[in-house]
């Protein structure tokens, strides 16, 4: 049974500067499976992604994160990407001067290297790129461009799960993946989510608004407020959070 | 008692043999530079107005010698450029401390149209006119760098491009320091590009033997009317070596100017720019990358001077600076009465990798006239970190991370360069100099 677990998350706590964010949080994903993580604004949905990942500006100040039986917070964060960790980021960076296609490569045989892999031949890496573009339908023009400069909030994302397929991640957090996309780029992004699914990875989906999980489907839903997962349970939470909205989870942890 | 006076007293004790092997253009040029030294009195000094943070003083203090009497000292230049633009150019030239060598195949391509040799090869010929002319129009003798220099130059280069020709390939001139012992290299540069010309010249400075350096250079260009200049400047020397540099440009009507000058690796650099557009329609590009660590201090200031109409100029320079380096930059745009719809701007940015590493920068714009569009921005910060953990995230190490977005940092400068070669060397030589193989790296010698 604990075999299948893919992430073990026990009473994680952790602060931005002097301000405690997370006040023990409680998660367990195994492969397989797609978790949704919704809760109101402040509540620490993107600082569990960013702890989860290893992002230094925050400090983790408590509990344990266990990830394929590693202990991740020992883990750099690039290892973490290496283990099979993804985030896609609510806000994708955009690094003028870096194209994508090195930034891609230097990531690829990055975690070749770490895997004692030799680094994969241009030719095989660009038709690795084509292929991996097509899931998200990202504009060839694109890859060849800066990271994420100049590209619209729909590319931004399509380009975030364009190097999640890239990278093939055991576990991808998507945070806020639905912010600041139209419905047509939803419906592309969702898919992608979808086609890279397997029973052997796990997804956590991070949103506000049930309408991503139209999408994809999440099996369990959990809320998180002020720092705590105070409620968990199947789909029908999401649907009955949509229609109540989150005063009642706030009346009930005054 | 000021460093000059070493200098001043070894011209006077030795002023026949100093005058005995140079051109006579420059002995022609010597009792005015001597008189202008006297009256400065000393070089000028950290604090002094634009020297903020350079002690040009300090750098001619120590006792270095003076090759007086042109011994000749053997390098092995194949060493010394085995990992720097090999290739670039077959027009090219070599200089051994202050000493100007051809290299045969210099001479065998060198095109109709195109002259590159010393002074002293040049005497005797229609060149030693050419130098006549021009030498010492461009650098003025007030300034004390170009007056100690004029005094101790031996000889020097001059590269002509004649009336309409436009050379298709760069000039390479590269330049060694090799000595048993501390050495003083005085070295001259004139460029004339007449009316229509175009040429294009990479300078490339290096290091061997490891004593203490100190080159005094003083480079002028001459543009004439339409003529195209671009003048690149790559010192990739080391950390005992110190080098003021001075470069004087004047432009005629319609002529384009770019000089580049990119510090990879050195001890003390000061470089100086004074670009000067004196005929209308004139275009000046000016740009500088810095990367230091260790113990570098790398300076650049900036002149440009619009002293007529619908003149443009823009600079660029930014710096990379890690560990204890430091950097400075006080660039100036002044912009003459009657030089009418100038547009003149100026961009300094900057990047410090570690708490250790200093920059001083200091822009200013003169304007004295309206109807000109002018700018100037410097700005000084540390890496992205959003970007770096973004990276990081998608497995790239820290190191790697860093490095690539140091190297991200400079494609600006590097793709603003004219020479197409030149830009695929450059990035080549920047990403090893910021994954720490500044040179010998392997993948140079593909």
């Amino acid at each position: 049974m604990s075999k299948d677990i893919l992430l073990e998350v026990n009473g994680l706590r952790a602060k931005v500067e002097d301000k405690e964010i997370l006040k023990g949080v409680d998660l367990t994903v195994r492969a397989g499976e797609v978790h949704a993580i919704m809760g109101p604004n402040g509540s620490g949905k993107s600082t569990l992604s960013g702890v989860l990942t290893g992002n230094p500006a925050y400090t983790v100040t408590g509990g344990s994160a266990t990830f394929h039986g590693l202990d991740l917070l020992a883990l750099s964060p690039e290892d973490r990407s290496h283990e099979g960790l993804f985030l896609s980021f609510q806000y994708p960076v955009e690094i003028p001067g870096v194209s994508m296609v090195n930034f891609m490569r230097a990531a690829v045989n990055a975690k070749r290297k770490y895997f004692n892999e030799p680094p994969l031949s241009a030719s095989d890496f660009l038709k690795l790129m084509r292929q991996k573009r097509a899931i998200v339908e990202l504009d060839n023009k694109l890859a060849s461009r800066s990271v994420n400069e100049g590209f619209s909030g729909g590319e931004k994302k399509r380009n975030e799960i364009f190097q999640m397929a890239m990278l093939e991640p055991r576990l991808a957090i998507l945070d806020e993946t639905d912010s600041g996309l139209d419905i047509d780029a939803l419906r592309v992004v969702a898919g992608g989510v979808n086609q890279l699914k397997s029973k052997d990875n796990a997804t956590i989906v991070i949103t506000h608004y049930q309408r991503l999980l139209d999408y994809i489907k999440p099996d369990f839903v959990h809320v998180l407020y002020k720092g705590r997962i105070v409620r968990s349970g199947g789909p029908e939470l999401a649907l009955e959070l949509e229609e109540r909205g989150y005063d009642w989870i706030k009346e009930e942890n005054l | 008692m000021s460093a000059i006076d070493q200098y001043i007293s070894l011209y006077r004790d030795n002023r026949e043999a100093v005058e005995s092997h140079s051109a006579a253009a420059l002995n022609a040029l010597r009792p005015a530079a001597l008189a202008a030294l006297e009256s400065a009195g000393r070089l000028p000094d950290k604090g002094d107005e634009g020297f903020e943070k350079t002690s040009v003083e300090k750098m001619f203090a120590p006792d270095f010698g003076v090759n007086i009497n042109r011994v000749n000292i053997p390098v092995d230049v194949a060493a010394a450029f085995r990992c720097d633009v090999p290739n670039l150019s077959t027009l090219m030239g070599i200089i051994v401390n202050d000493r100007f060598v051809a290299t045969a195949t210099l001479k065998k391509n060198l095109p109709e149209g195109l002259s590159v040799c010393s002074f002293s090869e040049a005497a005797g010929t229609p060149l030693a006119e050419v130098i006549a002319l021009h030498l010492g129009t461009a650098a003025p003798l007030d300034k004390p760098g170009v007056a100690l220099n004029t005094l101790l130059s031996q000889d020097g280069i001059v590269i002509r491009a004649a009336r309409g020709f436009r050379a298709d390939k760069p000039v390479q001139l590269v330049s060694i320091f090799n000595s048993p012992a501390p050495l003083l290299a005085a070295r001259r540069i004139l460029v004339v590009a007449e009316e229509n010309s175009a040429v294009s010249i990479l300078k490339c400075d290096h290091s061997q033997a490891g004593a203490d350096y100190l080159s005094s250079e003083v480079v002028e260009i001459i543009a004439e009317r339409g003529a195209e200049v671009n003048w690149y400047d790559l010192e990739e020397s080391d950390a005992r070596t110190a080098r003021y540099s001075q470069l004087f440009v004047r432009q005629a009507a319609g002529s384009r100017f770019q000089g580049v000058a990119a510090t990879l690796m050195n001890g003390v650099t000061r470089n100086e720019f004074y670009i000067r557009q004196e005929g209308d329609n004139a275009d000046s590009h000016l740009g500088g990358m810095a990367i230091g660590s260790g113990a570098q201090h790398i300076d650049n200031a900036s002149e440009v001077t619009h002293r007529a109409v619908r003149g443009r100029s823009e600079q660029l320079f930014k710096y990379s600076l890690d560990d204890e380096a430091e950097g400075a930059f006080e660039g100036g745009i002044e912009v003459a009465p009657g030089a009418r719809f100038t547009e003149a701007f100026q961009t300094n940015r900057n990047i410090l990798a570690s708490t250790g590493a200093r920059m001083h920068s200091k822009p200013q714009l003169l304007i004295y006239n309206d109807d000109v569009k002018c700018s100037h921005g410097a700005a000084t910060g540390q890496l992205d970190q959003k970007a770096l953990f973004y990276m990081r995230q998608r497995g790239i190490p820290e190191k790697e991370a860093r490095t690539m977005l140091m190297q991200a940092f400079m494609v600006d400068v590097i793709d603003s360069i004219r020479l197409e070669s030149l830009r695929d060397r450059l990035r080549h030589l920047v990403e090893c100099r910021f994954s720490g193989h500044p040179s010998g790296c392997a993948d140079c010698a593909k």
